[in-house]
């Protein structure tokens, strides 16, 4: 049986109470790093298990942690990002709606190890239920005692207050995120300074994902080693995904980072499998930003290898053959979907979320967009296909923020996998419009072109 | 007002603009868009230019700067909903209400809008109105929702 960190009590009845929550052992990190641990030891835990962000980028915490500037008499502020957007990825707000007391001990924790006085959670503003649901835990943590002056006793105060953003996918890039909470529009910064050194009101910042901050509770309560023992090489610990397309049991599944796909996929204790008895085409492990990967690279690398559900494992191949973790948005595509209307839908999506600060981004989403459209209804040129490839290119990199690689990853991945769809669709417009292509596309690893 | 205080209390002095979204969703609750007078009103309590206002109204996609119906229908159009259907459902609701997306039924009641992904990938197609996720839609849960909306057109607006 799979060992669960985060969501081991989500299904208890009325765990979102603060005293249901503390019942079931919570707050214990927060008893332990005030009352035995100093700050620093705190971080050393972090380090030591290994815990990498878990927001999309994978950058390990307690680095991050490390780079904070600590200048005389300047506060310092813990930023959870908690602006989910990425298309396929919902599983903050599960965690957020079931546990709201885990992320706020998490906050606590986090706070006291970063010397933080006054956190943000940033929450995207559809989420205002949550919002409510948080503010609620939030009240109560105050009033026993766990928010404040001087919790229990250790003389650290903290006070949390959560934030709303107002429908921007932008504003989950942590430079965006830190404008919006600045009340300006989302536009992200150039780096350096960091927001380590200048971020919320140019003051040290540290933001991290809802998931990477509910995890340092588990680390703080069985240590660093304990945690790094679970999981394969650099992925260590328990991962949320998020599964949701064609599959038989969509939902949020905490995972060891130690399983393959095909069992992610396949297992009744996960995804349950494609629905209706379909097969298999593609799957979008990481959210849409990430490479999509043919059913052929699905389970197995192009070496060969199993592939499990790990950071190392799912970008292994690089991307002419790899996809990534990303946010563990799992989007899974049955025989009956079509590739170039997904990517067409995708990158409709960042067209409309790009902040318009980069012209490669807010001109080249819109030209994709477009080509795609006109692929997708017929009306596409055979030289559309390396027009598509060409812009997708001159995108990459060259934008201050990754936007610009997220909108241009998931076009080059499925020109790179599926070009052949894409021509049917010139070749062949009306059968287009009255059928998919289904598994035509059936190849064989040899023909595959980087 | 005193909600206002609040939030603006939330933030070190000197940082009210920071409350600015929030307000910002206040406000909309309230009147029911954002239209000039009412960004101005909302400069003048947080003590900005007017244009800081603006520029954040119009940036940001849950902020209309033009009338809505009451009820605003709000339906998730990105990948994972498209592909369990969402397309069906946007179209069901344009023939059921009579209106394209973007527009707003004759008795302004209704407006139906096509948004970006909602984070309820698993649970799709869904639609979001005022603050409450619809989710698994079929054409029978958007006739419910819709006869239940005409007969009493209340949403929970976000910001209240």
């Amino acid at each position: 049986m799979a060992r669960k960190l985060l969501l081991e009590n989500a299904h208890i009845e009325g765990i979102h109470t603060y005293d249901v929550y503390r019942k079931n052992g919570g707050y214990r990190s927060v008893e332990k790093a005030l009352k035995s641990m100093s700050p620093e030891d705190v971080v050393e835990e972090v380090k030591k298990s290994g815990l990498r962000g878990r927001g999309g980028a994978g950058f390990p915490t307690g680095m991050k942690w490390g780079f904070i500037a600590k200048p005389e008499g300047v506060p310092r502020h813990l930023l959870c990002n908690a602006d989910e957007s990425e298309p396929g990825t919902f599983k903050d707000r599960y965690l957020m709606e079931k546990i709201p007391h885990l992320l706020i001990e998490g906050m606590i924790v986090s706070s006291f190890a970063l010397g933080a006085n006054h956190s943000y959670i940033y929450i995207r503003g559809e989420y205002m239920y949550v919002l409510r649901i948080l503010e609620t835990a939030i009240a109560e943590a105050y009033a026993n005692g766990w928010l404040g002056k001087n919790i229990m006793g250790s003389g650290f105060n903290l006070d949390l207050s959560v934030s709303p953003g107002a429908g921007a996918y932008i504003c989950g890039e942590e430079t965006a995120l830190i404008e919006s909470l600045e009340g300006k529009r989302g536009n992200p910064r150039m780096k350096p300074p960091f927001p380590a050194v200048r971020g919320l009101w140019q003051r040290p910042t540290v933001v991290n994902n809802v998931e990477t901050i509910a995890a340092v509770v588990p680390i703080v309560n069985e240590g660093g080693d304990a945690y790094a023992q679970i999981g394969i090489g650099r992925s260590t610990g328990t991962k949320l995904i998020s599964a949701g397309g064609n599959i038989n049991k969509p939902g949020v599944y905490e995972i060891e980072m130690n399983i393959t796909v095909e069992e992610f996929i396949y297992s009744d204790t996960y995804c349950g499998g494609i629905k209706n008895g379909k097969k298999l085409k593609a799957c979008v492990p990481g959210g849409s930003s990430v490479p999509i990967l043919p059913h052929y690279l699905v389970s197995k690398t192009a070496a060969g290898q199993d592939r499990l559900m790990t950071y190392e494992s799912l970008s292994d191949g690089g991307f002419a053959t790899g996809s990534m973790l990303g946010s563990g948005g799992f989007i899974v595509y049955d025989e009956d979907q079509c590739i170039v209307r997904n990517t067409w839908n995708f990158t409709r999506f960042y067209h409309h979320e790009s902040c318009g600060q980069c012209s490669p981004c807010r001109e080249g989403t819109g030209w994709m967009e477009k080509v795609l459209h006109r692929l997708e209804n017929g009306h596409g040129k055979i030289e559309d296909i390396d027009l598509l490839w060409d812009i997708q290119r001159k995108i990459e990199g060259n934008t201050i923020c990754p936007l610009g690689d997220a909108a241009a990853w998931p076009v080059a991945s499925a020109i790179r996998h599926f070009r052949e769809e894409f021509a049917w669709h010139v070749k062949e417009p009306k059968a287009c419009l009255e059928r998919n292509y289904g598994l035509v596309a059936d190849r064989t690893f040899e023909t595959v072109t980087a | 007002m005193k909600e206002v205080g609040r939030i603006t209390a939330q933030f070190p002095e000197g940082m009210q603009k920071s409350a600015l979204l929030r307000v910002l969703h206040l406000a909309q609750a309230e009147f029911g868009w954002l239209s000039v007078p009412v960004m101005d009103y909302v400069a003048r309590l947080l003590h900005l230019n007017p244009v800081e206002v603006y520029e954040v109204a119009t940036f940001y996609s849950m902020y209309d700067t033009k009338p809505m119906g009451k009820v605003k229908l709000e339906v998730c159009r990105t990948g994972p909903c498209m592909i369990e259907g969402a397309e069906r459902i946007v179209k069901y609701i344009e023939y059921k209400l009579g209106i394209k997306d973007s527009e707003t039924t004759a008795d302004g009641v209704f407006t139906l809008k096509t948004v970006e992904c909602l984070g309820a990938c698993g649970y799709a197609p869904m639609l979001q109105a005022g603050e409450k996720f619809h989710e698994h839609l079929t054409e029978a849960k958007v006739d419910e929702l819709i006869e239940q909306y005409k007969a009493n057109p209340v949403v929970n607006y976000m910001g209240m």
